[in-house]
């Protein structure tokens, strides 16, 4: 089962990605306080996840060195953007890392359905209903920036 | 009944020999259970003048907090001089407390009412004529407007004005200029008061009556401190829990007041949760009562409920142990408290800032609403929910959608309500901004503070003393990056950083209706003439309208009406088929022996269990309680609701800031009984204002000591944000947590608290913050 452990390792880091990305985008709009907590809290599921799974990457031993997905495995947000405009970009790329999270525990779930893995599947339905609920909140913040940002933004 | 003068008829208890700011609830007359309650007058007229003296009474209702105590306005050459409590009124049954006793006239003939309007010159505010002030106020508007359109235009309101002048205000805003931007300062006190009602019924509107009180044989006061904020109400509860059958009193705060004294005296319960773990002491309420399942209604949850099994899941982990560990309550009382809601006949439960302004506000009060339909109690006499508001007017600002809701509690993300209102005010659906959630006023804040909010109206409120972080508010009204309006009673904190102040008539200066916390509308009269050239917050809001253009497709007028009584009439139209349907209320029905409650002949929501949760028929799809991300429509659908109440559960998550080494203590805000908001009016009464003149803050005994400072002694209070100078008072707030009342300009609480908001209902939390305390010196006088 060479590809689900990739698999693993992948949720695995694409939630720490998107964990760090959160927080680089809670620290860098600090001054906007919902995004401030919300960003800190919805890292904090990702972090969650991550715990929850550690024993399943050891079940299954977290493969990196499998090249195939690499280009899966997509880059964080290493600093957040100035502004209002900037909110919404990184926004936007918190939805797009949460997407790949989504659709990683979704590969999951089926690999485990097959395995008649029940931990796992379980895991990974909790994780992905998880996972959007903050797509769901990204697309809600989204629509509150966007028409300021995009029409009276200097 | 066409005339709003009225004789006295009754015995009335003149306030001259009891002086009410020490006797607030006044004397009792106690009864049994399920008997009305009795009558008894009472009047304050201003020294020197008698009874006999006065020259007209001017019907009215109260206007100092969100009771709606109908009253009748002494009049004296010209001038108001005081008030009587209308015998006849569902409301209040002839009483009135300190605040409306004392409070309601005197700020009317203060010296330093602003009687002309002011615009800025070379930095300075100078007196001029109405047409120079609008003429500023419109060619500033119609310049952004060319330039960046609609969203440059912010208003920020208050829960004072009339609903005619809400309305107004919102027909402006969401079909004249076509901006998400406005919202009320009731954001700040009553917001999650919608929300939760929202979340649990699929619409705003209060499902209890006052009347409850009479019925009820349980009453929960949830974080509702109120035998200071409500006092007439309160002197209802105690008629009853002074007289044959009382109910027994719930308490959940963690001072101990008057109500928490009262919940030990008549057998009930006190809990004091730790400040910001309500919702984990409500879990654990919900998971003793699902424990005993004969306290359930289990045919009613079935028939009229969805989402029991999640609820259930949800607050499994909350035991009474667990919630002793979080709350710092005994988990024997958590039981105890369960056991009276559980098994009493009828519940009265009612809920205020202490949830509100706190952690996880909406949850927490939603788990309240939670508790109701589980038990199935809801809509029969006794069986009431009061999400309270805190202002006077607040319940119309948000039926109106003068804030960020839309007009007629209809659904934002619903095009077929959109359309209705389109049609109703004949202007293109795309004008009315339902393509953006609406602009909380935390945000509105901001965009003004970045500029993008080129034009911020302000209108009768005081939010460089009431928002959080106060001294940044007053930077940005100060700079010069936003035009700032305000039109105000007094040349507030705010109005003196304001581009134009605009003078308006108060409370008996105009004519307009309001309602209060159980649907009970008031029309209260104008008696006397404003001073000098103020003039009406509606005419100001037509004025402008007239100066703008605004029109609809034909090019009509936008804005048809000219009277109170016209308004009235159109928002009555907006509101026909909604859940807050005003139609057969009238002017006329309102000038009657008492206010009416809509929907008229109606008094209490949802006996039928039908609640307006369909999905074409809500005011909201719903929202996740945690992160605040809205439940789209389909989703909703999928539920198929049909008229069931939502039961929602969420899990406890610690605040956002809790006490550490540096700041160790729990800070909360809140209000006293001698006055309202930030003491605009009540300052101006000189026995309001000699009962509390000063800010303090109150410390618990243990604390106190250990601090080594005694009643009187001035300590330094500081959070990370700000710090304040005030003396101490040593009260009843629990070990580890201060209190600050939150009405003071010149100490201003809000500047230690931190700005964070609910998801959900965006209500600031004023509740939750660190600090710590030093002591200065041993006597006053900082
Ligand atoms: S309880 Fe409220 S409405 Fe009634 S008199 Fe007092 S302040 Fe006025």
């Amino acid at each position: 089962m060479p590809h689900l452990a990739t698999y693993v390792g992948l949720a695995d880091h694409s939630e720490q990605t998107l964990a760090d990305s959160f927080r680089a985008v809670a620290e860098g709009h600090a001054q906007v306080a919902d995004v401030f907590h919300l960003c800190h809290t919805l890292a904090g599921w990702s972090d969650a996840h991550r715990e929850a799974l550690a024993p399943v990457v050891e079940r299954y031993g977290e493969q990196t060195d499998v090249d195939e997905p690499e280009r899966l495995h997509a880059a964080g947000l290493a600093q957040a953007r100035d502004g209002e405009i900037g909110l919404l970009r990184d926004l936007q790329d918190l939805h797009v890392l949460a997407s790949l999270v989504q659709t990683t525990w979704m590969v999951i779930a089926q690999g485990a359905q097959g395995l008649r893995d029940r931990e796992l599947l379980d895991l990974a339905h909790a994780c992905s209903a998880e996972t959007a609920r903050q797509i769901t909140w990204l697309d809600t913040r989204l629509k509150v920036a966007a028409p300021q940002a995009l029409i009276v933004a200097p | 009944m066409t005339t709003p003068t009225h004789d006295s008829t009754h015995d009335s208890h003149d306030t001259h020999d009891t002086d009410r700011t020490r006797d607030v609830w006044g004397e009792r007359t106690p009864h049994g259970r399920g008997t009305p309650w009795p009558t008894r007058v009472d009047l304050h007229l201003e020294d020197g003048v008698s009874e006999d003296q006065v020259d007209r009474w001017v019907s009215s209702a109260c206007l100092l907090c969100s009771n709606g105590c109908g009253c009748d306005i002494a009049v004296k050459d010209g001038r108001m001089v005081g008030v009587r409590g209308r015998a006849t009124d569902r409301v209040n049954h002839g009483r009135l407390g300190p605040k409306g006793l004392y409070g309601s006239t005197p700020w009317s003939h203060s010296p330093d009412r602003l009687t002309r309007p002011l615009v800025r010159e070379g930095g300075d505010l100078v007196e001029t004529d109405w047409d120079t002030a609008m003429g500023r106020i419109v060619a500033r508007s119609k310049q952004l407007l060319e330039e960046q359109g609609p969203l440059s235009h912010g208003f920020y309101t208050s829960g004072q004005l009339f609903l005619e002048e809400y309305y107004t205000q919102a027909v402006i805003g969401k079909a004249g200029l076509g901006t998400p931007h406005m919202d009320g300062n009731t954001r700040l006190c009553t917001a999650t008061a919608a929300a939760a009602l929202k979340e649990s019924f699929g619409a705003d509107g209060q499902p209890g009556s006052y009347d409850d009180i009479e019925h009820c044989d349980a009453l929960f006061l949830y974080g509702h401190n109120m035998a200071e904020t409500q006092t007439v109400l309160w002197s209802r509860i105690l008629d009853r829990t002074r007289g044959d059958d009382p109910p027994r009193v719930v308490c959940v705060d963690p001072r101990r007041t008057a109500v928490a004294a009262e919940a030990e005296r008549t057998g009930g319960v006190h809990l004091a949760p730790r400040v910001g773990t309500n919702l984990a002491l409500m879990n654990a309420l919900t998971r003793e009562l699902l424990e005993h399942d004969a306290w359930v209604d289990h045919a009613w949850v079935e028939a009229h409920t969805l989402g029991l099994d999640d609820l259930r899941a949800v607050v499994a982990p909350y035991t009474p142990k667990e919630a002793a560990r979080i709350c710092g309550v005994e988990a024997e009382d958590v039981r105890r408290a369960a056991r009276i809601f559980g098994e009493s006949e009828a519940v009265l439960s009612t809920v205020l800032q202490g949830f509100y302004q706190s952690h996880q506000a909406t949850a927490a009060s939603v788990a309240v609403n939670n508790l109701h339909l589980l038990r199935g109690m809801l809509g029969r006499p006794g069986c009431g929910l009061l999400q309270m508001n805190g202002q006077p007017t607040a319940q119309n600002n948000r039926e109106t959608g003068a804030d960020g809701d839309l007009t007629g509690f209809r659904n934002w993300d619903n095009p077929a309500h959109v359309q209705e209102l389109a049609d109703l005010w004949h202007v293109d659906p795309m004008t009315i901004p339902h393509w953006a959630p609406p602009t909380h006023a935390m945000q509105i804040f901001s965009y003004a503070e970045a500029g993008t909010i080129g034009l911020l109206w302000i209108s009768a409120t005081n939010p460089a003393v009431s928002l959080p972080e106060s001294e940044r508010v007053k930077r940005i009204l100060a700079g010069d990056q936003c035009f700032v309006v305000v039109q105000d009673l007094f040349l507030t904190e705010t109005a003196r950083l304001a581009d134009v102040v605009l003078p308006a008539a108060g409370w008996g200066e105009k004519t307009g209706t309001f309602t209060n916390v159980d649907r009970t509308v008031h029309l209260s009269e104008k008696a006397v003439d404003p001073p000098g050239e103020a003039r009406s917050d509606l005419e100001i809001f037509l004025t402008y309208a007239d100066a703008m253009g605004f029109t609809d497709l034909d090019g009509g007028p936008l804005v048809t009406w000219r009277t109170p009584e016209e308004a009235f009439e159109a928002w009555t139209e907006a509101s026909r088929g909604r859940p807050c349907d005003y139609t057969g209320i009238t002017y006329d029905l309102l000038r009657g022996p008492t206010g009416v409650q809509w929907p008229l002949g109606v008094e209490r929501l949802y006996g039928d269990g039908v609640f307006p949760t369909d999905t074409d028929r809500c005011e909201t799809y719903g929202h996740d309680l945690v992160t605040g991300g809205t439940v789209s429509e389909q989703e909703h659908r999928a539920q198929a609701p049909a008229g069931r109440a939502f039961l929602k559960g969420t899990a406890y998550s610690p605040p956002h800031e809790e006490p550490s080494e540096d700041y160790p203590f729990r800070l909360t805000t809140g209000r006293t009984v001698y006055h309202f908001h930030t003491r605009t009016k009540t300052k101006r009464s000189r026995p309001l204002e000699e009962s509390a003149p000063h800010a303090w803050v109150e410390l618990a005994a243990a604390d106190a000591d250990r601090l080594g400072v005694a009643d009187g002694a001035t300590v330094r209070l500081e959070s990370p944000r700000g710090a304040i100078e005030v003396p101490v008072r040593v009260g009843e707030v629990t070990e580890g947590a201060v209190f600050v009342p939150f009405h003071y300009g010149d100490h201003p609480a809000n500047e230690l608290t931190m700005t964070v908001w609910d998801p959900v209902s965006k209500q600031p939390t004023f509740k939750t913050a660190a600090c710590r305390v030093t002591r200065v010196h041993d006597g006053e006088g900082s």
